[in-house]
């Protein structure tokens, strides 16, 4: 059937006996298995970086569901990604309260900063810009989550330094 | 500790929110926690549980303000099935960002709230669905979550008692309209948030078909001072129909945004004003949303509307979450519309036509006209399409995708011609 995706030729992945336990101990929190599908996928997105399709037949075998849906789920939820990012994910929260307070000029001038577009990644793998949705933390905007945390009354200033610091942390590394 | 004279309080949710170390299970004890949880669990019942909750005149926190106690009422005994309660911390209303304060600053007090309203609806397995994003505030609901386990305040037994409740954390992963509660039951559920059609009410046939309640965080911590103090004393703070304090968020363009949690029926110009150190530019605010994004927008003459579900009402909003986003006169209301219209197009789950065909198109004809390449037709379907969303879906979200639309179409007729093709040349 058209449908279907063939993950046989895949690279075969799995969950260390750390991870299985943790699985283990989430399904047994709730009524069926299958509600635990958006927590084990955030532990292999965590674990795994993002959600190729080997990953995402490696969850549907641990859960007994089938790939499909998974595939429905992970392609639902904009937090699951089927593309890696870069090492930083910048993501800036342009709805109304970041907006009304510059949200959409500091992600302008952080791709320009970065020489990239939004939704693109820096050719070092270093950096990806992505605009988002309400973050929930309109107080405090603009609101940049950077890696899944809460950077609130953002200015460019800041961005340019933790841009900054970034590249020489890995500059640093790499020497 | 919330005083027993209702005309003193000042605030419920909030008010040891700022102590430090409050999210510590010893501090939030030694700060008055759970210190009234045994007498609930000892002696009271379910019915007087409720009653209390019904006597309150608590309305839900979440957005439609239903009112708590009727709603736990409806759940039905002995069906032989368990019955769940689920919180909802999904908080993804644009402009709503209570929630938050309360489950990363006083995690207990939700916790508290929950066992307090398990009790009462004879609840094993609770749930707090919690925004993807929220992974810090997730992170200190857990640790709080386990130092309640190791205190006998959660699992088999609490305090030593017949109840036992057990409660997880369980993360969305981006995605508004899992707020609407048929929708996080289907993500609860481990498929897309697709809402359900009602009835039947969660309260019936809810997560895995079973009677479900589903509350907001903000109405859940409130439970414990309403039981503490008694439903007449809820009852007394604020104005008829809205009784209580009321946590809101303010956004935009005020001074000192944030969470001021204050009694219903505070007049709008004193919360921005006393509160929100005012305007950045101007007198008087351009437009208000009141209630969050989905909610009609109000004008300046209703600057000194008090802030209550009947009195918003008749100015023609709703209170809904209690997210108030202020536009002072710098406000581009035409780019805010086109942005929030990207937001209801990219959030709809897509399964009701109207809803689905109509953001998508809202949004194409919003962009069209901020380039400049709209006509005077354009505008008359706008608003028809808008007209005839609303109210025709399974859930809410078109209804709030129209809200915008609509407001900016009748508050600012002047500003839409002036980027109309044929004023522009
Ligand atoms: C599109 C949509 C999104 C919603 N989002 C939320 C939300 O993020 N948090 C919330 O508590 N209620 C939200 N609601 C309201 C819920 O459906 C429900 O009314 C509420 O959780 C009930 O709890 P309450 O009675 O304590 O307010 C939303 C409703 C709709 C239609």
């Amino acid at each position: 059937m058209s449908m279907q995706v063939d993950t046989t030729q895949m690279e075969k992945v799995s969950f260390n006996a750390e991870q299985l336990e943790e699985i283990r101990e989430l399904v047994a929190r709730y009524p069926h298995p299958r509600s635990a599908l958006l927590p084990v996928l955030h532990l292999a997105q965590q674990h795994f970086g993002y959600l190729p399709m080997n990953v995402q037949q490696l969850v549907a075998d641990t859960l007994d569901v089938n790939l499909m849906q998974v595939r429905e789920v992970v392609t639902f939820y904009t937090m699951f990604r089927e593309q890696p990012t870069g090492k930083y994910l910048l993501e800036v929260c342009t709805n109304a309260g970041c907006m009304l307070n510059g949200a959409c000029e500091l992600l302008e001038h952080m791709c320009r900063t970065l020489g990239i577009r939004v939704g693109e990644t820096t050719p070092d793998g270093l950096f990806t810009v992505t605009e988002v949705e309400c973050a929930g933390a309109c107080g405090g905007a603009p609101v940049v989550q950077v890696n899944n945390v809460y950077h609130e009354k953002v200015t460019a200033e800041h961005m340019d330094q933790l841009i900054a610091d970034a590249r020489a942390q890995e500059d640093g590394g790499v020497a | 500790m919330i005083p027993s004279d209702p005309s003193k309080v000042t605030a419920i949710c909030f008010d040891r929110i700022h102590l430090p170390g409050q999210a510590t299970l010893e501090v939030a004890r030694k700060n008055g926690a759970y210190s009234y949880l045994p007498t609930v669990l000892n002696e009271m019942n379910r019915e007087q549980i409720i009653e209390q909750v019904k006597i309150s005149g608590l309305r839900g926190r979440g957005g439609a303000g239903f009112p708590t106690g009727l709603k736990w009422s409806f759940v039905p005994r002995n069906t032989g099935k368990p019955t769940y309660l689920l919180c909802n911390a999904d908080e993804g209303e644009p402009g709503t960002f209570k929630d938050r304060d309360i489950m990363r600053f006083d995690p207990h007090l939700l916790i508290e709230g929950m066992i307090m309203a398990g009790f009462a609806l004879g609840v094993h397995d609770a749930y707090i669905y919690i925004r993807g994003e929220f992974l810090h505030e997730a992170n200190v609901m857990n640790a709080a979550i386990k130092e309640a386990y190791a205190a006998n305040l959660l699992g088999e037994h609490i305090l030593g008692t017949d109840f036992s409740m057990h409660l997880t954390v369980h993360r969305g992963a981006g995605a508004y309209v899992c707020g609407e509660e048929t929708a996080l039951i289907e993500s609860l559920e481990g498929r897309p948030g697709r809402p359900r059609f009602k009835p039947p009410f969660p309260a019936v046939e809810g997560f895995y078909r079973c009677p479900t309640v589903v509350n907001n965080v903000e109405t859940l911590a409130t439970i414990p001072a309403i039981l503490e103090h008694g439903g007449q004393w809820h009852k007394q703070i604020g104005v008829p129909n809205s009784a209580g304090m009321k946590i809101f968020s303010v956004s935009g363009h005020v001074n000192k945004p944030g969470n001021y949690e204050v009694p219903m029926g505070m007049p709008l110009r004193v919360l921005v004003e006393e509160y929100c150190g005012g305007l950045q530019h101007g007198d008087v605010p351009k437009a208000v949303i009141p209630g969050g994004s989905s909610t009609p927008w109000l004008g300046p003459e209703h600057y000194d509307v008090p802030l209550a579900y009947d009195e918003i009402h008749k100015a023609g909003s709703m209170l809904g979450s209690g997210a108030v986003i202020i536009m002072d006169e710098t406000a581009d209301v035409v780019a805010l519309t086109r942005r929030l219209s990207h937001f209801y197009a990219h959030e709809s789950c897509g399964q009701c036509t109207p809803c689905r065909e109509g953001t998508g198109w809202l949004e194409r004809v919003m962009l069209r006209l901020e380039a400049g390449g709209c006509n005077a037709r354009d505008i008359e379907v706008l608003q028809d399409a808008s007209e005839h969303m609303a109210g025709r879906t399974i859930c809410a979200l078109a209804d709030g995708a129209a809200a915008p639309i609509l407001s900016l179409l009748r508050m600012f007729p002047d500003e839409v011609n002036s980027y109309l093709a044929e004023n522009k040349a």
